[in-house]
This record gives structure tokens, C-alpha cells and sequence, in this order.
């Protein structure tokens, strides 16, 4: 499989010492944003992968090493960047408000 | 072909949702995502179960082909029109599949179903149902197919197009980045490939950039359009969207998907690899 689920795959059976995973949920007003588009870019701001946000807002990648930026989408609003920071063995939380 | 036989817009879907002659397939990476909701009178296919063979590594077969279609409700003369979520990554793989199979009347939803859901159009759960046809398939195109010992040979020779993020054609990651990185192959690119990520066909809402647009891409990127290309990705999918791009869009002659991309090639004994951000050499 080589696509997005909705929110990003789960932790389960994925040996999180060996990923550096990058998660968060995406709200506005304080409520969780379902079917919003959250795209990872590369340090070149390339595009490395996109998921759908799950019914409570929430999105999963797991990355490499280093800075990358989360491109937020969502119905009526406008696009929203924010530069996060990952590392292998660790979970970067990430709230994001559209 | 051009974009006006292959591609529609959202606009002429909603204009065409009655007409029983056009079929919505709906095909996604997240083989959930149709059931929680689809555009009306859409079917959906699930690539991992109805385009794959089940045992070997490989596709259907023309009858299991013609038994799907036909049991979908799909009849030769229809006007087939893919979409699904992934910026149209599986509507595309599909698109290419149809095409392989000899589907006449194909074209791709501009923007997939991304585009539809930023709209704020209909999505619906209710059930599609339409009568079964007697589905006839062609013999595999294998003009638009490439394999392992075409893809090798062609290094030095061929444009080899690698349409991966610029990290996994550097060998940084195995996957795209919502996938865990752990993987069995070795990473990396096939040497000459020039590395052009698929995502740079699209703007951000998933349609495709204008063909004037597209086509400075791929020159700039040191793809020679007076040779033959060859396509590839990690399973196929992404370099199908590239495959429609530079053969649906740009009408380029010689396009060919290499569908066992990186998954086989780099699990393949003995061929080159590239490693980093060059291309490598033959």
C-alpha cells in the first residue's frame, strides 16, 4: 500500500525507534478539522507526502531526520505552513489552527 | 491524445452525473475511503484486490479483467471517468490500467477527489447499483508497460524518469513520508534517471499545471523528449500519473509505466544504484 489513510497509519505493529514520526491535528476554533489535506515538504519545500485528516483532525508521517514544513488545506480557508523539526525515536506533536 | 479527450472538470462531472453512458470509478490508496462516501452513481475498485493477482506479482488477467468490468457495470462504449483521493496517484495507476486493457473512452477527474471535497461538493454513501455487462478486453498494450530488463537496459540510453520525492530518489527515505521507512529494499535510484517528483505536475489543490507549464518541468529537468521514457516510482502509481502527463497531456510518443519501480528494482541483485542527489552515471 502506497497511499494516504485518513489521518495516517496507526502506530500500531510500526517499530517507532526506527521512524521519525510527525503528528498533530489540524482544529479551527478549537474543534478538530475532519477532510482537511495536510502535505509534508522537504527542506526544499518539495512535496514528500500528503494525508487526509482523520473525523478528529488528526494526521500521522513518518519522516527522516531534520526540518521539514506541514502545508495545511481545508475547505474555506487558506493554506497554512509550519516548519517542524523531526528525529528518529521521537514523536513531534504538531497543533495546527486554520 | 490531449487534455481535452483525457481530462474533465468538476463542473462537466456534475454536469454528467445522469448520464447513464458515463461511469464514475472511484479507485483509492485508502480502500475505506469509498465507502464513507463517494460522488453519486460512482463504483469503486479497490486496487489491492481487484487489480492485483492475488498470489503472483502481477495484474489480473484479460478475464479477470473482463469479469470486473462487467460486473461493475462497465460496457466498452462507456465513457469511463477515474478519480479518488492521493491527487488522483490510483485514479491514474487505473487510468493507465484501463488503457492497457484496451478501454477506448478514458479520462481522469481534474484534481481527484481532493479538489471535489475543497469545493465543498456532494459526496454520497448511497449504494451504486448498475446491471452487469458482458465486459470484452483487449490483449495487454505492453507500448505503455515497461519491465525490469527493459528499465536496466535503458540506462544511459533512455529517459529514466524517477517521480519519487527528491529524499527517496537520494536514498534518505524508502517510502513516501505517511508510510513507515522500514523497508526491505536497498535505497536509492537507477543511474541517468533524472529525478522529477510527480507532485511538480500539480498545484497544490491536485489538477494538473498547464501544458506549457509541464513541459518546461521535464526540459529543465533534463528530460529529452526525442527519446523513449520510461517512468517509474516505488509501485507504480505515482509514475502513472507522470506516465499520463507527458502521454495524455503533453502527447509524447514513447511513454512506458514501469509498475515493478523501486519495490522490484531495488530489491534486484546486482544492478546499479545511485545514491544522493546526482544523477549517477551509466
Amino acid at each position: 500500500m502506497c497511499g494516504a489513510t485518513e489521518g495516517g497509519l496507526a502506530l500500531a505493529g510500526v517499530n517507532a525507534a526506527k521512524e521519525a514520526v510527525i503528528q498533530g491535528q489540524v482544529t479551527r476554533a478549537g474543534e478538530p478539522v475532519h477532510g482537511a489535506y495536510v502535505r509534508l515538504l522537504d527542506r526544499t519545500g518539495e512535496f514528500t507526502a500528503e494525508v487526509p485528516t482523520s473525523a478528529t483532525g488528526h494526521f500521522r508521517f513518518f519522516a527522516g531526520e531534520g526540518q521539514w514544513t506541514l502545508r495545511t488545506l481545508a475547505p474555506k480557508a487558506e493554506p497554512v505552513d509550519k516548519v517542524v523539526h523531526a528525529a528518529i525515536g521521537s514523536i513531534a506533536e504538531v497543533t495546527i489552527p486554520v | 491524445m490531449t487534455r481535452e479527450n483525457s481530462l474533465v472538470s468538476a463542473q462537466w462531472v456534475e454536469e454528467h452525473l445522469d448520464d447513464p453512458k458515463v461511469v464514475l470509478v472511484e479507485v483509492d490508496e485508502d480502500t475505506s475511503a469509498y465507502d464513507k462516501g463517494h460522488i453519486k452513481g460512482a463504483v469503486k475498485l479497490d486496487w489491492t484486490t481487484d487489480l492485483q493477482d492475488q498470489v503472483r506479482r502481477d495484474f489480473v488477467n484479460k478475464e479477470q479483467f473482463e469479469a470486473l468490468l462487467s460486473g461493475k457495470g462497465i460496457a466498452n462504449d462507456d465513457t469511463v471517468v477515474l478519480y479518488g483521493g492521493n491527487n488522483n496517484w490510483f485514479a491514474a495507476y487505473a487510468y493507465w490500467y484501463f488503457k492497457l486493457y484496451g478501454h477506448q473512452d478514458v479520462k481522469l477527474l481534474d484534481g481527484g477527489r481532493k479538489k471535489w471535497e475543497l469545493d465543498s461538493r456532494e459526496l454520497t454513501d448511497e449504494a451504486t447499483n448498475r446491471p452487469a455487462t458482458t465486459y470484452t478486453a483487449q490483449e495487454q498494450d505492453l507500448s505503455i508497460r515497461a519491465f525490469r530488463d527493459e528499465t536496466v537496459e535503458a540506462i544511459g540510453v533512455k529517459n529514466l524518469v524517477d517521480v519519487r520525492s527528491p529524499d527517496e530518489y537520494a536514498g534518505r527515505l524508502l517510502a513516501p513520508a505517511h508510510l513507515p521507512q522500514e523497508q526491505s529494499q536497498r535505497a536509492g535510484h537507477i543511474p541517468t534517471a533524472a529525478n522529477v517528483p510527480w507532485s511538480k505536475a500539480a498545484n497544490d489543490d491536485g489538477t494538473f499545471k498547464s501544458d506549457a507549464e509541464l513541459q518546461k518541468i521535464y526540459e529543465e529537468a533534463g528530460v529529452d523528449f526525442s527519446k523513449d521514457t520510461i517512468a517509474y516510482c516505488r509501485i507504480g502509481e505515482r509514475s502513472s500519473h507522470t506516465w499520463f502527463v507527458l502521454k495524455e497531456l503533453l502527447g509524447q510518443e514513447n511513454v512506458k509505466n514501469y509498475d515493478g519501480s523501486w519495490t522490484e528494482y531495488g530489491s534486484l541483485v546486482g544492478v546499479p544504484i545511485a545514491l544522493g542527489d546526482e544523477k549517477g552515471e551509466a
